[in-house]
């Protein structure tokens, strides 16, 4: 039963890059370009709920809150929703500024080279304005409770099961958000024929705006989970990025489902390769599961032919 | 079709002038017009610009000079999203539905133009139009035959209740028995009144449906007619069987 | 004073040489051939270390100090490189462009883990040290040295110039931008576009590889971080500015931005409080990000771009 602590750790691990892949499938086959930025917008939403935390705490001396046995409480709830719009936020300037005009002239590739230097400037923005140091949510030391009876090697922290419980749910939000409003339909059909929705009514510039909105909404919790499970730093989000796209492509592109199922896996691959190849190759493990997918089976799991 | 007085028409390009790069232009001076439930085809050879016309006139293509009214008011160089909304549909040649959508969400996608109480009753009169897009609601529209998307992406356009459609080559690529269902599938729209504008290969067929015809040749019209025995025109049947449209037939 | 603008010249321009040289060699990739490389920093990084091990002392700390010449640690540098790319090209060549830049970024990144963690070969984060100068016993001082070297590295980046000049106009060459332009087509010519794209990778990845020994001679010691993913993104700038598709306009990005990068240090030292000294470099890094924006929205052809590339990026 040694390898139930892997199991637990990869699914934990796994729900994280889950939430940050579903965000980059929906830009990616929305937008139509693999976004270097995505990481940078997660990063910089973990900072956002770390500057509103700080801001709150100096305000009115009250840190995290408290909500049951988790680290945390409303204070942190709320500073959340305010990240998740200031991100989705930063998203639509990026885009406005720098997308968009690309758009109008360049090729899906000119967008992945502009995508570099945006991202650069977010990462570096951050290192600049926080320093390289990391910084923390709370410094609380959360215990790994037993969390299925009789199996007491099962272990995981409240926050650790809040983490999954919310990606549950926000999963669950986004497939309804795409299958069930019209908002949802539209995004779905620019990301198969941008022409063919333009004719059938489709502003596909009010969608694009959406899919920022939304993808630096999702990256944004994405942050918060890894700020409150294990610390901030300018990279955070850009060390994610090839895991990210990993689960992306192994659950195929445009797939919500299918990032979520890449995600838990490859969270699952990374935790069972610790004992295998050490902690230190950890992260190698995306690129052998990315390299894999992509000369095997690009279209991915879930995936449709192109 | 300028020997058409423009008023009262449903649908009049004047004078397109059209073409992907700018300083290239496919089409090169077309006019076409339509009165209101009229069915017109426009007919040529391959690469005459019959599409990229149709596509000019709903926004796909840029319009470097000529004018698009539809019902007299001006629509030239429209976003092409917004062209549903002025009563004006299109349906292209190919990839003309939304493959990974079900049928039913085709068709939601294009109700979302309606007021929010009409779109559910504007898809149940497609259902009862088409009792076979009725029928396979549930299926992603990939998984349909040929001739059914043609059918799926015909009710899509009717959707909106459009008061124009451009049909841009229906039957191209399709059995000639599937070719048949969507001339029938056209004939049903022809009885509903809808000013149709059809882009064709098969000028027979067009023909037999049309009230109208024209010929476009290297992006200029150049003949008009009745299309009753249009085919017998002179210079219809120069255009056609001689150089330039031999591969036509 | 004169001494020191001299030999700070010479520090300037060794740098700024092997920046025009990795760009030559992703000019190669991309701006020739259309390849979307996206792990310039790991070929780089291959080339540092081979030449490294080659031609150091023996360490008890790691493998590999063999001591050979440096001219035999510069031809290991190309060969290791560009066996890696042969066998990274083979697998991932044949990938869309957006996947093939996903899986070279991977390829980069990993080739980082192993330099940080493979410690017998690479002693991990302390890297490899003494990696031997050549010219150390022809001059007395260390700019007397350096300048020698920049004799060298002009040499070589000369060398390598008119060589890919000549090579993209070859027949080769040709047949290389008619891949880039419609693959199609050139197969129905009869040149098997794979075995092409998979030459040029491997020479750009060679030419990477030089670079990052000549590198390594210069500094004197390698260590992971000096081959972090932002110096892939450096270098795209740098090919992007000065306009890919043109070997003129590598060497010039190379130069320019490089000289950009040092005047904002100097810049960012002089305007930033003295507490926020330290923050200066990130700032650098933020300067080079908008400047690849800008020049994409405002110049996308670069200073030297040829008008083919633009058309193929530019949506007709």
């Amino acid at each position: 039963m040694t390898w139930i602590p892997f199991l637990v750790d990869g699914l934990l691990l796994g729900s994280t890059i889950a939430l940050g892949a579903v965000g980059l499938t929906l830009t990616y086959s929305i937008l139509g370009f693999a976004n270097f930025t995505h990481g940078d917008l997660i990063t910089w939403g973990a900072y956002f709920v770390l500057s509103l935390l700080l801001a709150s705490t100096a305000a009115t001396g009250s840190g995290l809150g408290q909500l049951g046995a988790l680290s945390f409480g409303w204070p942190f709830l709320a500073a959340l929703v305010v990240a998740m719009l200031l991100t989705g936020a930063l998203g639509l300037l990026l885009d406005r500024v720098l997308f968009r005009p690309l758009r109008q002239h360049g090729t899906q590739i000119v967008l992945v080279i502009a995508s570099f230097g945006a991202s650069l400037a977010l990462r570096y923005g951050l290192a600049f304005l926080y320093g390289p140091e990391p910084a923390y949510y709370t410094r609380d030391i959360q215990l790994a409770g037993p969390i299925v009876p009789g199996l007491p090697a099962v272990r995981a922290t409240p926050n650790q099961l809040f983490v999954l419980g919310l990606t549950a749910v926000l999963v669950v939000g986004l497939h309804l958000l795409l299958t069930r409003t019209t908002l949802g339909r539209a995004m779905r059909a620019v990301s198969e024929n941008p022409t063919l929705a333009r004719v059938v009514g489709v502003d596909p510039q009010a969608v694009v705006r959406w899919t920022w909105l939304l993808g630096g909404a999702l990256a944004a919790v994405g942050g918060a989970f890894v700020g409150l499970t294990v610390q901030v730093r300018p990279w955070l989000g850009f060390d994610l990025l090839l895991p990210l796209f990993a689960a992306a492509i192994l659950g195929g592109v445009g797939s919500v489902y299918g990032a979520v199922l890449g995600g838990l896996l490859l969270g699952l691959a990374e935790a069972l390769a610790v004992p295998l190849v050490g902690a230190e190759y950890r992260a190698a493990v995306a690129f052998a599961v990315l390299l894999a997918v992509l000369v095997v089976r690009p279209r991915g799991l879930l995936g449709v032919r192109e | 079709m300028s020997d058409l007085p423009s008023e009262g028409l449903a649908l009049e390009a004047r004078d397109l002038v059209a073409g992907y790069e700018p300083g290239l232009p496919i089409v090169r001076g077309a006019s076409v017009a339509a009165r209101p439930g009229e069915v017109v085809a426009v007919l040529g050879p391959n690469g005459s610009g019959k599409s990229t016309l149709v596509k000019a006139i709903v926004g796909l293509v840029p319009v470097a000079a000529g004018t698009v009214r539809l019902f007299g008011r001006e629509i030239t160089g429209l976003p092409a999203h917004r062209f549903v909304r002025e009563g004006l549909a299109y349906v292209p040649q190919a990839e003309n539905v939304f493959a990974r959508l079900t049928v039913r969400e085709n068709l939601e996608l294009a109700a979302a133009v309606l007021p929010g109480p009409r779109r559910h009753e504007r898809i149940e009169a497609q259902y009862r139009l088409f009792p076979d897009v009725g029928r396979l609601r549930a299926l992603p529209a990939g998984r349909l035959s040929g001739g059914q998307r043609q059918m799926l992406a015909v009710a899509r356009a009717l959707v909106v209740e459009p008061r124009v459609l451009i049909l841009d080559e229906p039957s191209a690529g399709l059995a000639p028995r599937l070719a048949a269902v969507v001339f029938d599938t056209l004939r049903t729209v022809r009885a509903l009144g809808v000013t149709v504008v059809l882009v064709e290969q098969n000028a027979r067929a067009a023909l037999a449906l049309a009230d109208r015809a024209m010929v476009l040749v290297e992006g200029r019209d150049r003949v008009t007619g009745p299309a009753a025995g249009f085919l017998d025109v002179a210079e219809v049947a120069r255009l056609y069987l001689g150089g330039l449209g031999a591969r036509a037939r | 004073m004169i001494a020191d603008v001299g030999a700070y010249l010479v520090f300037f321009l060794v740098v700024a040489l092997y920046y025009a040289l990795l760009c030559l060699g992703l000019n190669l990739q991309w701006g020739v051939t259309g390849l979307f490389n996206v792990g310039v920093a790991g070929f780089v990084a291959v080339g540092a270390y081979a030449s490294a091990l080659l031609t150091g002392p023996d360490s008890p700390e790691h493998w590999g100090g063999l001591g050979l010449p440096v001219a035999v640690g510069w031809a290991g540098a190309a060969g290791v490189a560009g066996l890696c790319a042969l066998l990274v090209g083979a697998v991932t060549l044949r990938l869309r462009e957006d996947y093939l830049a996903i899986a070279t970024f991977g390829i980069a990144v990993t080739i980082q883990l192993v330099a940080l963690n493979f410690t017998r070969l690479t002693n991990g984060p302390f890297g490899i040290v003494q990696i031997p100068r050549p010219f150390a016993g022809w001059s007395e001082t260390p700019v007397g040295r350096n300048a020698l070297y920049l004799g060298l590295v002009v040499l070589v980046v000369a060398t390598t110039y008119v060589g890919l000049e000549r090579l993209v106009r070859s027949p080769w060459g040709r047949v290389l931008r008619g891949i880039r332009e419609d693959e199609v087509v050139a197969a129905a010519l009869g040149k098997s576009p794979a075995r092409y794209r998979l030459e040029a990778f491997v020479l750009g990845a060679m030419v990477m590889g030089i670079a990052g020994a000549i590198y390594a001679h210069f500094v004197g010691f390698v260590a992971p971080e000096d081959f972090l993913p932002i110096l892939t993104f450096q270098v795209w700038t740098m090919l992007v500015v000065g306009g890919s598709g043109s070997n003129r306009g590598a060497l010039a990005g190379g130069v320019l931005v490089w000289g950009l990068w040092s005047a904002s240090g100097a810049l960012v030292a002089a305007l930033l409080p003295p507490a926020m000294q330290a923050r200066g470099a990130p700032l650098q890094v933020v300067l080079i990000g908008i400047v690849l924006a800008l020049v994409l929205l405002y110049r996308p052809r670069g200073l030297f771009g040829e008008e083919a590339v633009v058309s193929r990026h530019v949506r007709t």
